[in-house]
């Protein structure tokens, strides 16, 4: 063993992937100091009984089983993901447009460029406490101002009842997550060479033909990516439902990550908390295939059918 | 059975517990010579009223400046607390001294010093704590914590709006109190109670409507009777009491009542006596704040006070290093001298634990403060009238009461589905 080992250095010295694993180990250290590892304690508590303050013993699927039965979850699960389609769809579609925007020649481009970034600069407890104040039951300003142009004569009841509260913070979570898609989107079709366009048109193809047979097909692997993001983002989301409702009223607007905090911190009970937050990832596991392998189709990109 | 070794030893010392009570040698004064170069820190909930923190910190230094040890005082926002307590109390590390929340100390007994000798001492020396906050500091018999204050919730309500309505005098029971809300509405002036995830405000008023009217989420051994005729009973009279609202009740958290009583939106709530102090102290609101009155909540058909009032204790933990500095701290603090002082400072927020304190000046030096001087005795514990503990913790931090009410009162369920729900959610919890 002795005299081998000299020899092995030197062979695994002189392998060609032998530094190159050197160099990686920083960043694979990292991921599992960082990432990894915290995921795979949070999945090992959801499998135990632990509470704040005592330590759990393995229980098997038992916190599985019991959310299973229990209807506040699956009635997060509903809104997580209402939340995150219809949240996910309106940033799509207005950020899309909003950079289509942005990529024409507008007077004052930059200055625009720069201002469509604030609501994804301004700290998301910052604005969702601005929300909060608009969507007062009592001081709301929308109400006011409706009031006022004597449209309705009471204010309205943003976050007190279900399918309004619901709107109201979908709302909310659209106006922060614009900017991210916009900007994002506006750098994609600003890599698109516009030979391209000018080909098509002379071609005789309207603009209508031209975004959909050249500028989307170029931008769906950006796209991709975006809604990737988007998506989890949205799936994920704690601060603006935290503050604006808590995951109420009667928690019609609890999330599967505010469930699972309320569950785990507040209620002290950490393994049904870390439960709940491991049960969102095969949700965010469908996101993703979804958009990779849904959004970057070769022959789709390529301006082909299926 | 290995428990049963335990379970007869914490029946022992609950035996022990109980007999030494009265005996005078139990209530001996203890001495606490504080360890050489002792240091401590004490982490706390972030103060509601200013004086609170000013009193806390001077009869602190009055402590430094007597035996020379440094307290390092620390305050978190009063959410935090849980998790920050439950964390020093599992690493073993962190501060030394903690006050708080509820159940808290309950949820980790085994890491916390025994402060029993400084507990009979302050029980026997100041006419005995209240059962109500020490059932959240004893466990077996022993005191794992020090009750420190009962933060107070009663009904606060606009003098001239109640006698408007045609209201001489504050109602003193459950149906007077619909009436009244009813003729308010009527003049426009009406009133409101949190039926949001108002951690404070809105617990405190749906367990209210819960006891007062006989309900209870568990009986003495833990099974839930949550479903149950009293409970509807309580779940009928909330719904009609919740028509007389200003609309949108249901989204309030803890902030939104006091915004609204102050705006003159609603003139009658509930909360602690922050609120009057937020009017007392801005000019332009002191019209409202000479118009403001309190009152206890009504008593409903059980025909006594059922309140649920937030509690908060103190605790050390056993990783201290110092324990004797600790409790030499807690036994100057609970001093008369320190603790009249704090109660007077904290204007009528925090109510005293022992009962001679209920003689403190504060509680005589403005009318609006004398229900507030009553929220030690009239508390339940939470989880009434089962044992405090996890359980009792968990189901209140999922908000099951509040949640039933507000289902029942906004018409999303029948009061009969709600309570069936109730108990449904409460036995994921009481289970074991």
């Amino acid at each position: 063993m002795k005299a081998n080992a000299p020899s092995l250095v030197a062979s695994f010295g002189q392998a060609r992937n032998g530094p190159g694993l050197l160099f990686m180990l920083p960043a694979a250290a990292f991921l599992l100091c960082f990432l990894a590892y915290p995921l795979g304690v949070g999945t090992w508590l959801g499998f135990t009984d632990t509470r704040i303050g005592r330590a759990g013993v393995f229980i098997g699927l038992e916190n599985y089983q019991s959310l299973w039965n229990d209807s506040v979850f699956w009635l997060s699960v509903f809104n997580t993901i209402l939340y995150t389609v219809a949240a996910s769809a309106l940033k799509f579609a207005l950020g899309l447009w909003l950079a289509l925007i942005l990529n024409e020649n507008l007077p004052l481009k930059s200055f625009f460029r720069a201002i469509v970034l604030l609501p994804w600069v301004v700290p998301t407890v910052l604005s969702a406490i601005a929300f909060w104040w608009i969507y007062d039951s009592q001081f709301s300003v929308i109400s006011w101002v409706l009031m006022r142009l004597g449209l309705i004569d009471a204010p309205i009841n943003f976050l007190g009842d279900a399918t309004n509260a619901r709107a109201s913070v979908i709302a909310a979570n659209v106006w922060r997550g614009i900017p991210f898609v916009a900007i994002s989107l506006l750098a994609g079709l600003q890599t698109i060479p516009p030979s391209l366009q000018e080909a098509a048109s002379l071609d005789g193809a309207t603009s209508w033909q031209r975004f959909r047979h050249v500028t989307l097909p170029m931008l769906s692997p950006i796209i991709a990516v975006v809604m990737t993001f988007s998506v989890l983002f949205t799936f994920t989301d704690f601060q603006l439902i935290y503050v604006l409702t808590k995951g109420g009223p009667v928690n019609a607007t609890h999330l599967m990550a505010t469930l699972s905090f309320q569950r785990g911190i507040p209620g002290g009970q950490l393994g049904e908390g870390a439960a709940i937050a491991v049960a969102m990832t095969p949700f965010l596991l469908a996101a993703i295939l979804f958009s990779f392998f849904g959004l970057q189709r070769r022959r789709w990109q390529q301006g082909g059918a299926d | 059975m290995n428990i049963s070794r335990r379970d007869l030893m914490a029946g022992a010392a609950g035996l022990a517990g109980a007999t030494g009570l009265g005996l005078p040698a139990f209530a001996q004064e203890p001495e606490y010579k504080p360890e050489a170069g002792a240091s401590l820190r004490l982490l706390r909930w972030a103060p509601f009223v200013k004086g609170d923190e000013d009193s806390w910190i001077a009869n602190t230094k009055k402590f430094t400046e007597k035996t020379g040890v440094e307290v390092k005082i620390d305050k978190e926002s009063w959410e935090d607390i849980r998790p920050k307590a439950a964390v020093a109390a599992n690493v073993g590390s962190g501060p030394d001294i903690m006050l708080v929340w509820f159940d808290d100390a309950q949820q980790y007994p085994e890491k916390l010093m025994d402060l029993s000798p400084l507990g009979n001492y302050l029980g026997a020396k100041y006419g005995g704590w209240y059962p109500g906050v020490e059932g959240y500091a004893r466990r077996d018999g022993k005191f794992i914590a020090l009750p420190l204050a009962a933060i107070g919730n009663a009904i606060l309500y606009r003098d001239s709006h109640v006698q408007a309505a045609g209201f001489k005098q504050f109602p003193k029971d459950t149906a007077g109190l619909l009436e009244l809300c009813k003729a308010m509405k009527a003049k426009g002036t009406p009133a409101g109670f949190a039926h949001g995830k108002a951690v404070g405000d809105g617990n405190n008023y749906a367990h209210w409507l819960l006891w007062s009217h006989g309900g209870k989420m568990v009986d003495e051994s833990s099974k839930v009777t949550i479903n149950s005729p009293e409970t509807i009973a309580a779940l009928n009279y909330a719904k009609a009491l919740y028509q007389t609202f200003i609309p949108g009740t249901e989204s309030w958290l803890d902030i939104n009542n006091n915004r609204a009583f102050l705006a003159g939106q609603i003139s009658l709530t509930a909360n602690g006596v922050s609120l009057y102090y937020s009017a007392k102290n801005d000019p332009k609101l002191a019209d409202i704040a000479k118009d403001i009155r309190s009152v206890n909540f009504p008593i409903g058909p059980v025909g006594k006070p059922m309140e649920l009032t937030q509690t908060t204790s103190c605790i050390v933990f056993k990783h201290t290093k110092f324990p004797l500095a600790a409790q030499a701290y807690l036994k100057f603090m609970y001093e008369a001298d320190q603790m009249n002082a704090w109660l007077t400072g904290s204007s009528a927020y925090c109510c005293q634990p022992l009962r001679a304190f209920e003689s403190n000046p504060v509680w005589t030096s403005d009318p609006v403060h004398a229900p507030y001087a009553k929220s030690s005795a009239t508390l339940q514990p939470n989880g009434y009238a089962g044992p405090l503990g996890y359980a009792s913790a968990a189901v209140m931090a999922d908000y099951v009461v509040v949640d039933m009410f507000a289902e029942a009162v906004t018409g999303q369920r029948t009061p009969e589905e709600a309570a069936k729900r109730a108990e449904q959610r409460a036995m994921r919890y009481y289970r074991i």
